[in-house]
């Protein structure tokens, strides 16, 4: 049981088990399954101002689902601290030589050190992947109305073209930086 | 009120839980799908889709209602707006391909033990702000 939690879980066990959190939310109260939506829902509990944007009543509309991504935060804890798989990730080697070209060097945890951490924030690379790359995060998924849970699962499941044009551009922006911006940066 | 919403925190909780032991939160993996060097990330997003997409026909073939007794609708979304998806999705892919994270894995990683994943969720909601000031400016 304890190896269980702790082996990293096959994408054929992991994908259908992501994808049944759509009824479940569904049916315990007639809830769409969109993780986004929370950053507004903190922007509209915390720094409102006078944007007509954030001005809706939050708890009504996103209690649940800040309730939810803290459920999230706890689920990561167990699973990656209690539970964690001290085994490196089974990476495509492919993958793991080309990061390698760009001078990635650390492949022990979820993301290369040399990118992700508090000394790193000091340097340019460092400063584009956090902090820029959260600012796109949080501004594009707003823009798009959705990330990955609300476009990629829930609009796409629910046969939305809006959901399969967004996904679109998910794989335009993700291969720009992938193929055109990382060998130049890093 | 505690009582409603322990449901919530629990399915938050499985997803957060699945979302490390499938590695989705891992900015390798993320990479390692946009190099098409991998069929792992496309294997969860493509499961997921199915057994979700099998699930909303099955709820609106048998008129399902929730837990309150409420009949199950889905907020359809506006397929007008083409310019928003597609700049706003390339936008998105930006940030997901820079921090290797998009929203949920941001939080799960936080909680898994990467505390300076705080800086991407701050920029995250920063970036949802501007996105509400400039919003009646942008084309949708």
């Amino acid at each position: 049981m304890l190896e269980l939690l702790q082996q990293p879980w096959p994408w054929y066990i992991a994908g259908p088990m992501i994808g049944l959190i759509v009824p479940v939310l569904l049916l315990l109260g007639s809830k769409t399954f969109g993780v986004s939506s929370n950053l507004r829902h903190v922007c509209a509990a915390c720094m409102p101002g006078k944007i007509e944007f954030f001005r809706y009543n939050w708890k009504e509309k996103g209690l649940w689902n800040l309730i939810f991504i803290s459920g999230t935060v706890i689920g990561g804890f167990l699973a990656g601290w209690v539970f964690n798989n001290p085994e490196p990730i089974d990476l495509s080697q492919q993958t793991v030589k080309e990061l390698q070209f760009l001078g990635i060097s650390d492949f022990t945890g979820m993301m290369p050190n040399e990118l992700f951490s508090w000394e790193s924030l000091s340097t340019v690379n460092g400063l584009i992947v956090m902090v820029i790359g959260g600012f796109f995060v949080g501004f594009g998924a707003r823009y798009a109305g959705g990330c990955t849970s609300g476009h990629a699962i829930t609009g796409i499941s629910n046969l939305q073209l809006a959901s399969l044009l967004a996904v679109i551009g998910f794989f335009i922006g993700g291969l720009f930086i992938t193929h055109v911006i990382f060998p130049l940066i890093l | 009120m505690l009582k409603n919403y322990l449901k919530y925190l629990l399915a938050g909780l499985f997803f957060g839980f699945v979302l490390v032991k499938s590695e989705v939160i891992s900015w390798f993996r993320i990479q390692e799908m946009f190099r098409f060097d991998a069929f792992h990330m496309y294997g969860i997003i493509g499961s997921a889709i199915i057994v979700a997409m099998i699930s909303i026909q099955l709820i609106k073939k048998w008129e399902l209602k929730d837990s309150t007794g409420t009949p199950i609708t889905i907020p359809p979304k506006d397929s007008s707006q083409v310019v928003r998806y597609l700049a706003g999705g390339t936008l998105f892919g930006i940030g997901w391909a820079l921090t290797g994270a998009c929203p949920g894995p941001l939080f799960t990683l936080a909680g898994a033990g990467y505390e300076i994943m705080i800086v991407p969720i701050v920029s995250a909601i920063l970036g949802t702000w501007v996105y509400g000031l400039l919003r009646p400016r942008l084309p949708h």
